[in-house]
């Protein structure tokens, strides 16, 4: 059987596909890179990075799922052996493939490359595809594979029993510690994107009454019928959006359009009451509306980038790249664009899907590399559109929108001054042209990205449907999609949040374990509200800009799960007699560790005032001891935010890389104890049980595959489990002999 | 003929989408609990009705928030 395969691998039929989409994927390359002060078209990103997903995944993929992992489809997995019908049971791959795209892939992929774009598109976009490749995917499929070897056990457990308490317990903290900058930055993003704005606020407060409403119809009127209940929801979210239109223009204009300040506490109100309500009020049809919205608007931009092919407006590489003192964020291309750019690229959070639901639903082994890594290239492919959106549009504009105000300024001339000394131009009437396009007061200023990937999706979908005029719908569209799934986020993780506090509190007074204890529940909740909720106004009242501070830390913290992920996997590869292959998780594991102990290091250390937070905090401490005031503060209460703010982040900063060096050196402990003494190494992996199911590993059943479907069915006599009514490259189980 | 083929070929394309979207939304979680119930305990098992089954499905998610968690 498997010479056979061997010799069917290098048909030459199987040669020439392979060395066209190599070239493909080269000229796609060659174009971005030689492009010297002309415009590139969009449609050669694209092939670059579809051509090299393809490469990646046909070869190094397949490499590591076959020698690496050793992944066997005789072995039954944990959905096959604890199957009950609820959260351990064999579901269909094209079923969990969009499950768990649908899970990893959020707003982070959306936001990290706008603002890397302020380098160009060429440094995050190697970035983001050669980072998928060798690190993010790679992360992500080997997580999924020792969970699964391990029934489903989360990354903190993992990291508990395979690494030791002490690694553990540093995972487990800095879990925690990332989920509040996480959803400090995502609310940041919203505030930015909704500030001032009354027909985004008002979409937006109207996806409440139609959260509820659906929640009642799945509680009450018709349980589970969620198809209906979506669509019925999406319906009205888009009479939503277009009634916010109307409200934008009537009388009522004034009481949704919300400061900053203002939407601030909306957003924190909001959050802690969502928490602590049952989850089918508000999260379970809020999930199903952004799960639509997102498969949907992400398939919408992928059809419209092919469709309209845009040009690249952005220069391959900005000054800003070298020197380092950009107004989105501060710092030079290494490391920071590897910080700014994680979602998409390498995304420690990915480690928490992996090791959560989709491991106790993966019918047969072999599925790891559709679902882990393939999942992880369908992300990145985002990230790649939401980096042609920001490129797309005119680079003047970029500017005057992800600079802080600080630097800019707060009108149309000062901005359009500003742009010019960054070596760009775009006049002021063509920044009031620009917001007025999209019904929007301003454009300046609105950092976060959110904003500008509207205006990219707006500019790509109106020369689809509805031209010029539709620019306004379409813009609104976007900043509601992002949005909805933030709000989403904040609810869900809170919840997170507070049950991991919940388990900590628990060690003081042992009520707080029961997780329905109402004062336990309304504490933590308080708790956790309350820790992110101090970033986000700190983000939203920073004169030196929320998302230039804040950001940095967002992606240290993700790049740090990343690399507690990548630790456990390669201890893991280590203790299980793999220690030839440790390098495939090791190589992304050490770039990871230098990428993040270095931007940690010159945020603690650095000397110029814009990248290291403590000479910031000591530059602003020395003019107020002289009773000066440094711009972009304008006052002395300013002065006093930045010394808080720059010490608070300093000090976090630090904490983050304490943390992840205290997981190396507690993993490389394990790593080496464990070469040195193979026998003694203890792993914690599920016993071997025989498989009686048969499914393709592939999302196309091969020839092999579909004769082993068709004996399956015909031996066992067996029903089609999950196979869908297209049958055939579904999965078959033999009658009922597994009770 | 063709018309027919097209017809029938279009037909399929609509299960197949109404399954996926059923599967993929989990409306057709209690389908197979009652399926794994009948065929792990017998045709003649107790199951719990579709109202009562969702709720225990929410209420589990209440009790641990990290089951379905998104990521960002």
């Amino acid at each position: 059987m498997s010479t056979a395969r061997n010799v069917s691998r290098i048909s030459p039929r199987s040669v020439v596909v392979w060395t066209a989409v190599a070239l493909v994927g080269a000229v796609g390359w060659a174009m971005l890179a030689l492009a010297r002060g002309e415009e590139v078209s969009a449609a050669w990103m694209v092939a670059a990075a579809l051509g090299s997903y393809a490469i990646g995944y046909r070869f190094y993929s397949r490499f590591i799922a076959q020698r690496v992992l050793r992944v066997d489809k005789h072995r039954a997995t944990p959905a096959e052996r604890l199957d009950n019908g609820i959260d351990f049971h064999p579901t269909d791959r094209r079923v969990l493939l969009g499950h768990h795209f649908a899970a990893i892939a959020g707003a982070g992929p959306l936001v990290g490359p706008v603002l890397a774009a302020q380098m160009g598109y060429l440094p995050g976009t190697i970035w983001i595809v050669a980072g998928v490749i060798l690190a993010g995917a790679v992360q992500d499929m080997v997580t999924l594979f020792f969970s699964m070897r391990r029934d489903g056990k989360s990354l903190g457990q993992m990291a508990r029993e395979e690494i030791g308490p002490v690694g553990g317990a540093a995972a487990l903290l800095a879990v925690f510690a990332i989920m509040i900058i996480l959803l400090a930055v995502l609310a940041l993003v919203v505030v930015n994107a909704l500030a001032e704005s009354p027909w985004g606020t008002f979409s937006i407060g109207m996806t409440v009454p139609i959260a509820l409403f659906m929640g009642f119809y799945l509680r009450v009127l018709r349980p589970g019928r969620v198809t209906e209940v979506s669509l019925i929801g999406i319906a009205l979210l888009l009479l939503a959006l277009v009634s916010g239109r109307w409200v934008a223009e009537s009388s009522w204009a004034g009481a949704f359009t919300l400061e900053p300040g203002t939407l601030v506490i909306w957003l924190l109100v909001y959050s802690f009451i969502a928490s602590i309500l049952p989850v089918w009020t508000l999260l379970a049809p809020r999930d199903y509306l952004s799960t639509f919205m997102k498969i949907g608007t992400i398939g919408l931009l992928a059809v419209g980038v092919v469709i309209t092919v845009p040009t690249l407006k952005m220069d391959g590489i900005t000054d800003f790249a070298g020197v380092g003192d950009g107004p989105v964020f501060a710092g030079s291309l290494f490391p920071f664009v590897f910080i700014t750019i994680a979602c998409g690229a390498l995304s420690g959070f990915h480690a928490l899907i992996s090791s959560g639901t989709t491991p106790k639903m993966i019918q047969k082994e072999t599925q790891v590399r559709m679902i882990g890594y393939g999942s992880m290239l369908m992300e990145s492919f985002v990230a790649i559109m939401a980096m042609v959106a920001a490129c797309i549009i005119d680079p003047g504009l970029y500017f005057s929108m992800n600079a802080p105000a600080g630097v800019i300024g707060d009108t149309v001339q000062s901005a359009s001054e500003a742009v010019r000394s960054f070596g760009y131009s775009i006049s002021p009437e063509q920044l009031a042209a620009a917001a007025k396009a999209v019904e929007e007061q301003t454009l300046l200023s609105r950092t976060g990205g959110a904003p500008t990937l509207a205006i990219g999706v707006s500019e790509i979908f109106s020369q689809v449907v509805g031209g010029a005029g539709m620019k306004a719908f379409w813009y609104h569209f976007a900043i509601m999609f992002e949005a909805l799934f933030i709000l989403t986020a904040l609810d869900a993780g809170t919840r997170v949040g507070r049950f991991m506090l919940q388990d900590m509190l628990g060690n003081v007074h042992r009520s707080f374990r029961r997780v329905s204890w109402w004062p336990g529940l309304l504490f933590s909740s308080a708790v956790v509200v309350a820790l992110w909720g101090y970033f986000l106004w700190v983000g939203v009242h920073e004169p030196l800009g929320g998302i230039n501070q804040l950001f940095p830390l967002f992606g240290i913290a993700n790049q740090l799960l990343a690399a507690v992920a990548l630790a456990v996997c390669t201890t893991l590869l280590v203790k299980s007699g793999r220690l030839k292959w440790a390098w495939v998780t090791g190589v992304p594991l050490v770039w990871d560790a230098v990428v993040t102990l270095t931007a940690s290091w010159q945020k603690v250390f650095s000397t110029d005032p814009k990248v290291g937070f403590f000479q910031q905090r000591a530059d602003y401490q020395e003019a107020i001891e002289q009773g000066k005031v440094i711009a972009p503060a304008k006052n002395m209460d300013d002065m006093h935010t930045v010394v808080t703010n720059s010490t608070v982040d300093g000090v976090l900063s630090a904490l983050f890389a304490i943390l992840v060096v205290v997981v190396l050196v507690d993993a490389g402990r394990t790593c080496v104890r464990a070469a040195r003494h193979p026998r003694e190494a203890t792993l914690h992996e599920a016993p071997y049980v025989p498989s009686q199911l048969t499914a393709p590993a592939g999302l196309f059943a091969t020839a092999e595959e579909k004769s082993e479907l068709a004996a399956a069915s015909a031996g066992g006599g067996g029903t089609p489990d999950g196979g869908g009514p297209g049958g055939g490259s579904g999965a078959h189980r033999p009658g009922g002999g597994d009770g | 003929m063709t018309g027919r083929a097209g017809a029938g070929a279009l037909l399929r394309a609509g299960r197949w989408v109404r399954w996926y979207v059923r599967e993929l939304t989990d409306e057709s979680a209690y389908e197979r609990y009652v399926a794994h119930v009948r065929a792990h305990r017998g045709p003649d098992a107790a199951v719990p009705g579709r109202r009562e089954f969702e709720r225990r499905r929410t209420d589990a998610r209440e009790a641990d928030p990290r089951e379905g968690f998104r990521c960002c």
